[in-house]
C-alpha cells in the first residue's frame, strides 16, 4: 500500500449503518481506536432488537 | 449519531467514500427536548407500539422505550393527527421546553468516510401467512418476540405471565420450533436461524419462574440445537426442571370452541397422531433480512445469498463483495448475541485496517478547563434534586426534599430539576457551580452505575476535581421500591440526602496519573486464530510478538481438507503463514513457550523460552490463541482397527487422495463421540457439519457409496443447514441414536460391523463398514500454567472464561488480555477468524492510547499502620497487592487495583484505605443515616 500516491488523503472517519448491539460494538471499538464514527440509525433511537429482550442467557441480566 | 436516517447511496473507493444520508424530520428539537413526557401524555392519538411487538399502544409522539438513546421524543408523522387532519398541535401547546417544531424538514447529508460497516440486523419472521398455526386468527398464539415482551417487566403485562385474549395466567404453554426456519415448503427459508432453540429453552425457564403455578411447558422441536458455550448444560437443566421436549414438527394449531385455548395436533416419533390442548402457543420465529436492507444492498452492489444474507467466505467473515463495505451481525447469517458482538469488533478491525495511516486525524479532543484548588476552602455544597420526569416526582415530594437539603450543614445552594441528566441542565449546572463557587456537588437522582460519569464530567467542565461528587439514589432505592408509600419515601429521600451531604463535606480531590502504554502486542499460539490476530495488528501499524510452542504454524487447520463452503483450507493456511512470516512488524518465536508474565494493561513484561535462549519482551496487550485438540477416544475399536478413524484422519485420506476411498462401499459416521456425555458435557459444535461435508465428499468421489450418519441431534446451524439438506437429497442416511443405546461395533476382518437401532422402523440394523469415522469431541489443553501467568480463569470444561459471555466475548476480566479461537470454545474456521479479528480490535482500543489513567478510587496502604499480616493480599481478587519484603508491609499497584475495597474491609489495622470511601467518610454517612 502506498498511500502517498493517492490524490486524496485516506479518511480518518468511518460509518456504521444500524444501531443494534452489533452496530454499537463496532462504533465503540472504532471510536476507541482513533476514528471518527458516524452512526446511522433508521429509528428514533439505538438499541435494536436486544433492547426488546427480557433477559438473556446465562446471566439473566436484563438486556438494557 | 444520525437517527431517523438512512443511507441512500455510497460511491468512491475504499479510503475515500462519499455517502448520501437522508435524515427524516423528528419534529422535535433535540437540543430543547427534556424528555419530560408531557407531550406523549397530552397526545390524543394511540398507535400500535412496535417496541412491545404490537401488544401495547403508544402515542403518535413517543420515545421507543424509556432508556432510549438519545432520550428525545419524535413525532410519527404517519399517525400524527395534525399531519393527517391539519389540526391538534396539543404537544406543541403543552411542551414546557418549546421543543416541538412542525416545520422540521427532511435533510440530505453528504458525508466523507474511509469505510462503512453494515449492521442492519434482522426482522423476526412474520408467521401470519402460515394459517395452519393460526397466528393471525388465534389471539393466544404469539411469536417469540411477543412472548419476550410478555415476560418483560416493561412489557404490556408488567412481567406478569398472562395470555393476550383474557389476561388470565396460562398453566400450559407450547413452543413450536423452526417457524420460518428450515422450511422450504411454507416459506423459502431453508436455513436454520441458530438462536431459536436456545431462546425457547430460556423462555420456558423464565416463564416457569414468573408463574405462580407449576407451569407445564412443552417444546416441539426437530433437532435441539444448543451448540454454544454452556448451552447444552442449560438444556439438560431445563429437562431436569420438567420441561417436556417432544421431537415433532407440529401439524396444526386450531381453536377449541367455547374457549380461548389452542388444540395442537402432532405426530410423534413412532408415527402416532396425538392431540393436546394448550392455553397458549409460542411460535419460535426465525430471523430474516428486512426488504429495505435487501434493496439497499442491491443498490450498493453487495452480493447476497439466496436467503438475502451477505455472501461471505469462510476466510473473510466480515467482508462483502464491495471493497470498503463490511458487514456484521445477523446480516451475514443468523447468529446469537455473542457471535454478533464478536463480528462487530471484527468488522471494526477489518474496516479500519486500510485507514490505519489516518488514525487520530479526525477525532476531536475535548478542552478541559484547569482544575481549581479547593483544599483550603471550607465545604460549599450544592444539592441538585431530580424529579426524573415522574419516576421520582410522582412518588416523592421533591420540593420538600429540596427545602430540607437547604437546612443541612455546608449546603449553600439547592436546585430542583425535572431531568438533572438532560444536556441543558448539565450546562446550567456548570454555570451554577462557577457562579456560586461550589466546591462539592450532591445529586439526588438515580444510580451512580449509569450516571456518575456524566455528572463527574460536568464537574470537570466547571473546573472541579471529579471526585468532589456524591450521589443519593432516591429513585432505584426509593421511589421505585416504595411507590405505594409517598410519605415514607419522601422521608427516606431526606435520609439519603443527609447521608450524601455528610459524606460530601469530607471529600477530598483525588488524582489520576498517566502511565505510558507500550504499543506492541504478544500473541500466544500461531494457529489460524493467532496468525489472523497477529497479522491484523501488524497491518494496523503495531509490532507483534508471535509465540508458538510447535515448529509449524497453522494449528488444527493443517489437518482440515475443506471449509464448509468448500474452500481449500491448506492453500489459505499457507498464504496466511507466508504473510505472517514476511511481515516486518511481526517477530515469530517458533518452538517457544511462555515462562512468566509480569505487569498490567499497557505495561506487561513476558519471558519467552526459545530453543536457544530466554528473551524478555515488553508489550501493552496479550492475545491468547492457544487452540484446542481433537479427542482420541477409547471406544468403538478406535486405535485397534484400521477401519476406524477420526475426522482429521479421514481428511488426511481426502488430501492424499487415498485409493481406499474409491473402493469403499459402506461408510458410517458416529456423532458426539466424547461430546455431550459425562466427561465432556458440551457440544463440540463443528462435528455435525464436518460429517455432512465428508459424507458429501465421499458421494462426490463415488456416487454409489452408501453413507450412514448416526447422530443424536443434527446441529448444522445457520447456513450450514443447506449442506444437511443436500446430503439427504444425495441419499445419505441419517439415523438417530440415544446416549443410552449407542451403536455397537465389532471386528469383521477388513471391515467393522456396526449395529444400531433405527427409531422410526424400531428395529436393529447392521452395516459392514469399510470405514467408521468417529466425529470426536474438541477438548481443551487445560493449560493451567498459562492461565495463571495471565491471571485468567478457566471453566469446568477447560475453556477460557471471557469477561462477559454475551457482551464481552473476547475480553478477559484482566484488562489488556484477550482471547480468540478454540481455547474459548470449539468453533469452525470462520468463527475463529472473526473472533481473532475481534480480539485484535479490542487490543487496538488499548494500543491506540499513548497513556492509560491509573489512580482515582483505588486503595492505599499506609506503611506506618500496616502490620504486614498480608490478609489484604489474600482477599484481593485482582492480584493488585504485593509484599514489600524489605519493609515487611503490603503495597498496592494502582494500575491493577479496581477499588473494590475488599482489602480495606479486611485490614485489622485500618491501614488499607479506599480513596473516596475512607473510614471518616463512611462513618459520617452512617452517622447521617442514624440522625433520622
Amino acid at each position: 500500500m502506498n498511500h502517498t500516491q493517492q490524490s486524496e488523503p485516506i479518511q480518518g472517519a468511518v460509518m456504521v449503518i444500524g444501531g443494534g448491539i452489533a452496530g454499537i460494538q463496532s462504533a465503540l471499538d472504532m471510536a476507541n481506536s482513533g476514528f471518527y464514527v458516524y452512526m446511522v440509525e433508521k429509528s428514533p433511537g439505538i438499541g435494536g432488537v436486544m433492547a426488546q429482550l427480557d433477559k438473556t442467557f446465562p446471566t439473566n441480566d436484563c438486556s438494557m | 449519531m444520525l437517527t431517523l436516517s438512512e443511507v441512500t447511496d455510497i460511491s468512491g473507493e475504499e479510503g475515500n467514500l462519499q455517502v448520501k444520508v437522508l435524515q427524516h424530520p423528528r419534529f422535535v428539537d433535540m437540543d430543547k427536548c427534556i424528555a419530560c413526557g408531557t407531550c406523549a401524555e397530552k397526545c390524543p392519538k394511540k398507535v400500535e407500539d412496535q417496541y412491545n411487538a404490537g401488544l401495547m399502544k403508544r402515542k403518535a409522539i413517543y420515545v421507543p422505550y424509556s432508556q432510549t438513546v438519545p432520550l428525545k421524543y419524535a413525532i410519527d408523522k404517519d399517525n400524527c393527527i395534525y399531519f393527517q387532519k391539519g389540526k391538534c398541535r396539543a404537544c406543541e401547546k403543552f411542551c414546557p421546553a418549546g421543543a416541538i417544531n412542525f416545520e422540521d424538514t427532511e435533510k440530505e447529508l453528504d458525508l466523507k468516510v474511509g469505510s462503512v460497516i453494515m449492521a442492519p440486523g434482522f426482522t423476526s419472521f412474520d408467521p401470519s401467512s402460515q394459517d395452519t398455526y393460526g397466528y393471525a386468527a388465534l389471539p393466544n398464539v404469539v411469536t417469540s418476540l411477543e412472548f419476550e415482551r410478555i415476560l418483560s417487566a416493561t412489557g404490556p403485562f408488567m412481567g406478569h405471565l398472562s395470555r393476550p385474549s383474557d389476561k388470565s395466567e396460562p398453566k400450559k404453554i407450547a413452543w413450536f420450533q423452526c417457524v420460518g426456519s428450515r422450511d422450504m415448503n411454507r416459506c423459502d427459508n431453508g436455513y436454520c436461524s441458530s438462536v431459536c432453540c436456545m431462546y425457547a429453552v430460556k423462555q420456558t425457564l423464565i416463564a416457569k419462574e414468573h408463574s405462580d403455578v407449576d407451569l407445564d411447558c412443552t417444546v416441539f422441536f426437530m433437532d435441539m440445537r444448543t451448540h454454544g458455550k454452556d448451552f447444552d448444560r442449560y438444556y439438560e437443566h431445563a429437562q431436569e426442571e420438567g420441561i417436556r421436549f417432544i421431537r415433532s414438527r407440529v401439524h396444526s394449531a386450531e381453536p377449541v370452541p367455547g374457549t380461548d385455548d389452542v388444540l395442537v395436533t402432532y405426530v410423534d416419533e413412532r408415527g402416532h397422531q396425538e392431540r393436546e390442548i394448550f392455553h397458549m402457543v409460542v411460535l419460535s420465529t426465525g430471523l430474516e433480512i428486512d426488504e429495505h436492507v435487501v434493496a439497499l444492498s442491491q443498490r450498493l452492489g453487495i452480493e447476497l445469498d439466496p436467503y438475502h444474507f451477505v455472501q461471505s467466505d469462510t476466510f473473510h467473515p466480515v467482508a462483502t463483495s464491495v471493497s470498503g463495505i463490511y458487514a456484521c451481525g445477523a446480516f451475514t447469517g443468523p447468529k446469537d448475541i455473542p457471535q454478533s458482538v464478536m463480528e462487530a469488533s471484527a468488522a471494526a478491525c477489518a474496516a479500519t485496517q486500510p485507514l490505519a495511516v489516518s488514525r487520530n486525524t479526525q477525532t476531536k479532543t475535548v478542552e478541559i478547563p484547569a482544575e481549581k484548588d479547593v483544599t483550603r476552602e471550607p465545604p460549599k455544597i450544592g444539592v441538585f434534586v431530580c424529579n426524573c420526569g415522574i419516576n421520582i416526582g410522582g412518588v416523592i415530594r421533591v420540593p420538600e426534599v429540596a427545602e430540607f437539603a437547604g437546612t443541612l450543614p455546608h449546603v449553600v445552594y439547592v436546585e430542583e430539576n425535572l431531568f438533572t441528566c438532560s444536556q441543558d441542565t448539565q450546562d446550567k449546572m456548570t454555570a451554577v457551580i462557577q457562579e456560586q463557587g461550589l466546591n462539592r456537588v450532591v445529586v439526588a437522582a438515580c444510580t451512580p452505575r449509569t450516571h456518575e460519569e456524566l455528572f463527574q464530567e460536568t464537574l470537570i467542565n466547571a473546573g472541579l476535581n471529579k471526585y468532589l461528587f456524591e450521589m443519593a439514589n432516591i429513585r432505584n432505592h426509593d421511589s421505585w421500591v416504595h411507590a405505594n408509600d409517598p410519605d415514607a419515601a419522601t422521608q427516606k429521600a431526606k435520609d439519603l440526602v443527609r447521608m450524601a451531604v455528610a459524606k460530601a463535606g469530607l471529600l477530598s480531590p483525588l488524582h489520576q496519573t498517566d502511565l505510558p502504554v507500550h504499543q506492541s502486542a504478544l500473541v500466544v499460539g500461531a494457529g489460524v486464530a493467532g496468525m489472523t490476530a497477529a497479522l491484523s495488528l501488524a497491518q494496523q501499524g503495531y509490532p507483534v510478538h508471535l509465540v508458538e510452542k510447535s515448529g509449524t504454524f497453522g494449528g488444527n487447520a493443517l489437518q482440515l481438507h475443506r471449509a464448509y463452503q468448500g474452500e481449500d483450507v491448506s492453500a489459505y493456511v499457507k498464504k496466511l503463514t507466508d504473510e505472517v512470516s514476511a511481515h516486518d512488524r511481526i517477530t515469530v518465536y517458533p518452538e517457544s513457550t511462555i515462562q512468566g508474565v509480569d505487569g498490567f494493561i499497557g505495561n506487561f513484561t513476558t519471558e519467552i523460552q526459545t530453543p536457544d535462549t530466554t528473551e524478555t519482551i515488553a508489550h501493552g496487550v496479550a492475545i491468547l490463541a492457544t487452540g484446542a485438540r481433537e479427542y482420541k477416544p477409547d471406544e468403538y475399536l478406535y486405535g485397534s482397527h484400521k477401519a476406524v478413524l477420526t475426522h482429521s484422519e479421514m481428511d488426511r485420506l481426502f488430501m492424499n487422495d487415498d485409493p481406499r476411498l474409491k473402493a469403499a462401499q459402506n461408510v458410517v459416521f458416529i456423532q458426539c463421540v466424547g461430546s455431550r456425555d459425562e466427561t465432556h458435557p458440551y457440544c463440540s459444535k463443528v462435528c455435525c457439519t464436518h460429517s455432512v461435508e465428508s459424507a458429501l465428499e465421499l458421494k462426490r468421489r463415488n456416487p454409489d457409496i452408501n453413507v450412514y450418519v448416526l447422530y443424536r441431534d443434527m446441529r448444522t446451524y445457520g447456513k450450514r443447514e443447506d449442506l444437511y439438506r443436500e446430503a439427504r437429497k444425495a441419499g445419505i442416511l441419517f439415523v438417530r441414536y440415544a446416549l443410552q443405546e449407542k451403536p455397537k461395533i465389532s471386528d469383521s476382518g477388513d471391515q467393522v460391523r456396526v449395529v444400531f437401532r433405527d427409531p422410526i422402523l424400531d428395529r436393529e440394523l447392521a452395516v459392514e463398514a469399510d470405514f467408521l469415522c468417529l466425529a470426536t469431541a474438541i477438548v481443551s489443553y487445560h493449560d493451567q500454567t498459562l492461565a495463571q501467568f495471565f491471571k485468567v480463569p478457566m471453566d469446568a470444561d477447560g475453556w477460557f472464561l471471557e469477561a462477559h459471555q454475551k457482551l464481552r466475548p473476547v475480553d478477559f476480566a484482566n484488562d489488556g488480555v484477550f482471547l480468540c479461537g478454540m481455547n474459548h470454545y470449539p468453533k469452525p474456521l470462520d468463527e475463529s477468524i472473526a473472533q481473532a479479528q475481534a480480539a485484535a480490535s479490542r487490543a487496538l482500543t488499548v494500543l491506540a492510547m499513548d497513556t492509560i489513567n491509573v489512580g482515582g478510587v483505588v486503595c492505599h496502604i499506609d506503611p506506618d499502620l500496616c502490620a504486614g499480616c498480608l490478609a489484604c493480599m489474600n482477599v484481593c481478587p485482582y492480584g493488585a497487592i504485593s509484599e514489600d519484603k524489605e519493609k515487611n508491609v503490603a503495597e498496592v499497584n494502582e494500575a491493577l487495583c479496581k477499588g473494590c475495597g475488599a482489602c480495606a474491609a479486611t485490614c485489622p489495622c485500618e491501614a488499607a484505605i479506599l480513596m473516596g470511601f475512607n473510614n471518616q467518610e463512611i462513618y459520617a454517612q452512617i452517622k447521617g443515616a442514624l440522625a433520622a
